[in-house]
């Protein structure tokens, strides 16, 4: 009864596939998210304006809508541009360039959850006490060091408890990209499931699996938490 | 753009002819699933934070599982996988139940939110001031009354910021609907995709239906926290 029938190795597969893309899913949006506090932190009138469009709309359209528009018209806008590359310079031969669902699904969910973290990381860089990027200046540090140095660090604390729930966030909209053509946990259950006539015990493991991941990165984050909350002293009641 | 919005303007706001779709779906879908999600909410919240772990167990459990699961698997296993059991096909009632794609998202729906609504009016219950209940229990409150007037209203105002989180994440989620045949404005808009092969115009009108619903919810929930939220004014 609780036999996998020989798709333990593409249930494994699926998972591997799904945990990849939400680690370079998360590092895209990190990325993204960190660039984007800074835009919305920044004097430059236009990189604010920049900034909030991005997040209010981002944050104001359901994933699942923007990934679809992303993914569909991603391919043509490539497509377009070749064609354009193409016209432009006739004697290069530019072959079409196809984006599978994995690189699309990364591309798609680290824009969308770059607005997220642009929120998290914009509310943890304004919590870290202005004294303390004053006296790094004083110190004749340069921008870079001041932010590898003692921006950063200390704004990790803040926006550990954000990162930690953006992170779940997105390892569970990784299911989503199942809609998108991806095989990942879910259609590797599926297809068992539908192999085999047991799809309710298929679906069930998908979800274990999940819930195995959920639970493992709850307790990786709050490894993390107690890290960077080194040198803070709490009170004791 | 223009064309998709003058071919399917009837079924995104609200009809095809034949039954409710588009907008109209999403809201109803986002309206009952998150009523029935607060009313499940309410009494597992309160026996979330009792202190017999018989009580408080199978709540903390039931909001692990949804929690921890993506919203996707969950409707999957209700709408494809419930339906699959034998027991389930041969008994009329759960048959009519779950071969409808409709009630089967409506519970996946409802099922998950409530399991979020719950932990966060666990936590606004937990925050209640101890002198709050101490000034109840000192009238000669009993337990209900104490619940009903003091700990459940403030506990909901408290909770108010981050329940309207909840319900703009639950309006996207509807966009789920559509794998269970329901209509919402997605199906549609997929529709519409297939028909033109255009995907930029098909998603970007639902994209703008939905920014609207989420900015008119979010300028709700702002009135209504100014309102029950005004003793907290600077």
């Amino acid at each position: 009864m609780l036999s996998l029938s020989g798709f333990g190795g593409q249930i494994f597969a699926g998972t591997l596939t799904t945990i990849e893309l939400s680690i370079l899913s998360l590092i895209v949006s990190f990325a993204i998210g960190l660039l984007g506090a800074t835009a919305k932190l920044s004097k430059n009138r236009v990189l604010n304006i920049i900034g909030t469009i991005y997040t209010t709309l981002i944050r104001g359209i359901p994933d699942l809508v923007l990934m679809l528009l992303i993914f569909y018209s991603l391919q043509i806008w490539l497509n377009d541009f070749t064609d354009w590359l193409g016209d432009v310079q006739s004697y290069v031969d530019i072959e079409q360039i196809n984006l599978d669902p994995f690189t699309s699904g990364v591309i798609t969910l680290g824009f969308i959850y770059g607005a997220y973290f642009t929120e998290t990381f914009r509310g943890a860089f304004m919590a870290v006490p202005r004294g303390q990027l004053e006296a790094a200046k004083s110190f004749g540090m340069k921008p870079g060091k001041i932010f590898r140095r003692i921006l950063f660090p200390q704004m990790m604390r803040y926006a550990l408890p954000g990162l930690a729930n953006n992170w779940q966030v997105i390892l569970k909209a990784t299911a989503l990209v199942y809609l998108i053509g991806l095989t990942d946990v879910i259609k590797a259950c599926q297809n068992a499931g539908e192999a085999t006539f047991r799809t309710f015990f298929f679906f069930c493991i998908a979800g274990l699996l999940y819930l195995a991941m959920t639970t493992v990165s709850n307790g990786i984050l709050m490894l993390l938490e107690r890290k960077y909350a080194v040198g803070v002293r709490r009170a004791v009641l | 753009m223009i064309y998709i919005i003058q071919n399917y303007w009837q079924p995104l706001l609200y009809s095809d002819g034949y039954e409710m779709t588009g907008l109209a779906m999403t809201l109803w879908l986002l309206v009952i699933s998150c009523a029935i999600g607060f009313c499940l909410a309410i009494p597992l919240a309160i026996a979330r934070n009792a202190r017999n772990p018989a009580i408080w167990g199978p709540v903390w459990l039931y909001t692990f599982i949804f929690r921890g699961t993506p919203l996707l698997v969950q409707l999957l296993i209700i709408y494809t996988g419930i339906y699959s059991l034998d027991f389930v096909r041969h008994s009329p009632p759960l048959n009519d139940f779950f071969r409808q794609g409709i009630n089967c998202t409506i519970l996946a729906f409802a099922l998950n939110t409530g399991a979020y609504t719950t932990e966060i009016f666990a936590g606004a219950i937990r925050d209640t001031n101890f002198g709050e209940v101490d000034a109840g229990r000192s009238l000669g409150m009993s337990q209900i009354t104490l619940y009903r007037r003091i700990i459940i209203p403030g506990a909901l105002r408290r909770a108010l910021p981050v329940y309207s989180n909840e319900v703009i994440l639950m309006l996207h989620s509807t966009t789920l609907a559509f794998t269970a045949t329901v209509p919402d404005i997605l199906k549609v808009t997929k529709d519409a995709y297939s028909a033109t092969y255009d995907p930029f115009d098909a998603f970007g009108v639902a994209a703008i239906l939905y920014l609207c619903i989420s900015f008119t919810l979010i300028f709700t929930f702002r009135k209504a926290e100014q309102h029950f939220l005004a003793f907290l004014k600077p």
